[in-house]
């Protein structure tokens, strides 16, 4: 057998190595490359989506950012993040690990019913919620049961009331996602860990801070980054249950497009606004996964 | 992972270089011809020879369908040698790939295009439709559909302007914002059917002090309150300077103390409780379901509420114009959406002859009879039902007054959500009447002094 060159890596030369990935970086360019450079190109224009284009530069980002309204919309994503991201973490940690010290019987009924909403398409959740948020609907019922009427209020239709009620129809959505990838983490700590603790006195809460949370940042991280980018592009969720309304108070970016691109025949600014969605999720799950390898390493 | 940085690079790179090789958006939709054809028009379609017609539609619901199946049923025994190949699609679906169909090689032939700015506006604008003129003249359209009909799809010829110029579409049926009206609370709160609309307004005050809720709204989903809103400055406003804004022509002014007291006057019922409490937070639909359940006394809505709330409610149940202030009624009003031909089609005169058969004398009678509201030769047809009689008889009114006037919406291609904003701003009060103007001023006078 002829004898190696000594240098490089053991294998087949780095050249071959990237025509074995021709073909899957062909199906990526053409089906993802290349639209998003598209999107980046009609973005520079003002295009009505059937006559020719007037090239505007950089009018439709200086637009992203001077409109109030396209402002509000990416503030309100912000706010959707709480409450996709941050508030089902919170629960998700605390049920999770309620369930894997319990040792519950029948986990695996509880692990699905928590896990269930994520198998309902978004659309149904959202015409189920949009009902039970109506004036005479379930939620309304539910306070006037404990005697809370004066709660009771049309929550899609109210100002205050409206963007906190879709995110919460978030909250409920990702709490069964973010309980199950945890419980799946904490169920890979060795047991020893916690006797270790338990023997040095640690309580629960001391546990908890010390073994479990340490153990399931890969996980957090992976839910984090998951949930968030759901927030963000939020659209099924608003187009059904408010059409960002009341007035503007919970129209977000996705929805914005839509209504540019489909509706108003504003592709050039549509584009821009998904542009500009594009990078802050880019910038937001890209900046999650590096503070978590950060702390791992 | 360390090789990160670089990849990055090369994406980046290789976006920009797909940007700057492709051509400007747009430039490779021929947009077919944009002189008007001339020459004659051939009307027989039985001598057009062999010609497959390509229709695109949004006819999938009740009444709709079974309208256009029997015709297109009719149509093709009658002229064997035409072939038609149907392509359904809800509405939604049809305004979001009509766009890319005509800009594409081929497009339908026929095809049913919304009227407003977006879609019909920006068709005639590339040059994707026919001009109907030579047609409606060749097929005498003009005497059956009235001016004020015509001009829900009629736009000059670079689409810049819209309400005047070319026809583009011709509807089959028509479509009038007026009052439903539950004739037993009426009569239960001792309240005669209002004949003008100061009777109307207090016959609001009367029922709400009998404990009913005179009126009925729905405004979760932004747009219905632009169709109350229309109602109520439809007595306020002349019909023409209506007509201005909702086409968004130039001229007009959002900011006059008639619109002011049109908007004053929503609010007005607000605050006396004509509405429900919740009336942003309520459906559309849930809030019509109740109407028909029996929750309150008025409903101002459109006349595609026709069948179903004739079915619910059957004798109950009336529906008519708006009560003018003086004798002349003003609705907001218009057409369903037009059908129009293609510029690329190869048989432009098939294509007339189709949509000619679809909105004939004949074909009216089939609209009428599946519970459609027929656009022309409405006081001829029959109805189904006393509901659907009231309803001919007030679009038959409408048209003969020339009382409609556009909906609010149409005047620019923003102008939906602007407006539908600015009414859940002003019903929940978080903006006041002259605010409420102003916000849809800019929207207005931005559109018409940048489309001049």
């Amino acid at each position: 057998m002829a004898k190696r060159k000594s240098a490089g890596p053991p294998g087949e030369p780095r050249r071959i190595a990237y025509l074995y990935l021709l073909p899957a970086f062909l199906v990526y360019a053409a089906f993802l490359l290349y639209p998003l450079g598209r999107s980046v190109q009609i973005s520079l224009y003002e295009w009505n989506g059937n006559t020719l284009a007037t090239w505007v530069g950089l009018d439709n980002y200086a637009d992203v950012v001077t409109d109030p309204a396209l402002r509000s919309s990416f503030g309100h994503a912000l706010v959707l993040v709480f409450f996709y991201a941050v508030l089902p973490l919170v629960i998700g940690l605390a049920l999770a690990s309620i369930l894997n010290r319990a040792r519950v019987r029948g986990l695996a009924f509880f692990r699905t019913v928590v896990f269930l909403p994520q198998v309902v398409a978004m659309v149904v959740i959202a015409v189920a919620w949009r009902r039970m948020y109506a004036p005479d609907g379930n939620v309304n019922d539910l306070l006037r049961a404990v005697g809370l009427d004066s709660l009771t209020r049309g929550w899609l239709g109210d100002y205050a009331a409206a963007l906190p009620a879709v995110g919460f129809i978030g909250t409920w959505f990702e709490i069964g996602l973010v309980t199950v990838l945890l419980l799946a983490g904490m169920g890979r700590i060795p047991g020893e860990l916690y006797e270790a603790a338990r023997l040095d006195g640690a309580g629960p809460v001391r546990e908890f801070l010390a073994v479990t949370l340490p153990s399931v940042r890969g996980e957090i991280s992976v839910a984090l980054t998951l949930t968030v980018i759901a927030a963000l592009r939020t659209f099924d969720l608003v187009y059904v249950t408010t059409r960002g309304g009341p007035g503007q108070s919970t129209s977000v970016p996705s929805f914005e497009v839509y209504n540019r691109a489909f509706l108003q025949g504003r592709v050039g600014s549509a584009a821009a606004v998904a542009v500009v969605l594009t990078l802050i999720i880019f910038v937001i799950s890209f900046g999650i996964t590096r503070v978590a390898e950060r702390n791992s390493a | 992972m360390r090789s990160r940085p670089t990849s990055l690079l090369a994406v980046a790179g290789l976006i920009g270089a797909v940007a700057l090789a492709a051509c400007t958006p747009g430039s490779n939709s021929d947009s077919g011809q944009s002189a008007s054809p001339t020459g004659q028009v051939t009307t027989d379609a039985s001598t057009m020879g062999d010609v497959t017609l390509t229709v695109w539609d949004q006819e999938v619901r009740g009444g709709q369908a079974a309208q256009i199946e029997e015709l297109n049923k009719q149509f093709q025994a009658k002229y064997p040698n035409i072939k038609l190949k149907r392509v359904t699609r809800s509405f939604d679906d049809l305004k979001t790939t009509l766009r890319l169909a005509l800009s594409g090689n081929e497009p339908p032939d026929v095809f049913q295009a919304n009227n407003g700015r977006p879609d019909m506006g920006a068709f005639v604008q590339a040059g994707q439709l026919v001009p109907l003129d030579r047609y409606a003249e060749a097929y005498q359209w003009g005497e059956r559909y009235p001016e004020s009909v015509r001009k829900y799809s009629s736009y000059s010829t670079d689409g810049k302007t819209f309400g005047t110029g070319s026809l583009y579409g011709l509807p089959q049926v028509g479509e009038v914002v007026g009052i439903f009206v539950n004739e037993a609370k009426l009569e239960k709160a001792g309240v005669d059917e209002p004949k003008t609309w100061a009777e109307f307004q207090e016959s609001l005050a009367t029922l709400k002090a009998k404990g009913e809720q005179p009126l009925v709204l729905g405004n979760l989903d932004k747009w219905p309150a632009i169709h109350v809103f229309g109602t109520v400055q439809a007595q306020n406003v002349q019909p023409d300077a209506i007509r201005t804004l909702g086409f968004g022509q130039q001229g007009g002014s959002w900011k006059t103390p008639e619109n002011t007291k049109a908007a004053q006057t929503v609010v007005d019922w607000v605050d006396k409780g004509y509405f429900s409490k919740d009336v942003n937070g309520l459906g559309y639909d849930p809030a019509w379901q109740a109407f028909s359940k029996g929750t309150g006394a008025y409903l101002i809505a459109g006349t595609w509420l026709q069948a179903d709330l004739g079915k619910a409610m059957g004798d109950n149940v009336t529906f008519m114009l708006p009560p003018a202030v003086a004798d002349k009624p003003v609705a907001t009003g218009g057409t369903g959406i037009p059908w129009a031909i293609s510029s690329k089609s190869k048989h432009p005169d098939a294509a007339a002859a189709y949509i000619d058969f679809i909105t004939s004398e004949d074909a009216m009678a089939v609209l009428a009879k599946n519970d459609n509201l027929p656009i022309a030769d409405t006081a001829d047809q029959e109805a189904t039902g006393p509901l659907g009689e009231a309803v001919f008889k007030a679009f038959g009114t409408a048209v003969e007054e020339d009382a409609l006037v556009p909906y609010l919406d149409y005047a620019t291609p923003t102008m939906a959500d602007t407006l539908g904003a600015a009414l859940q701003d002003l019903l929940a009060k978080k903006a006041t009447p002259e605010e409420f103007l102003d916000t849809v001023e800019k929207d207005y006078s931005g559109f018409v002094s940048s489309n001049k």
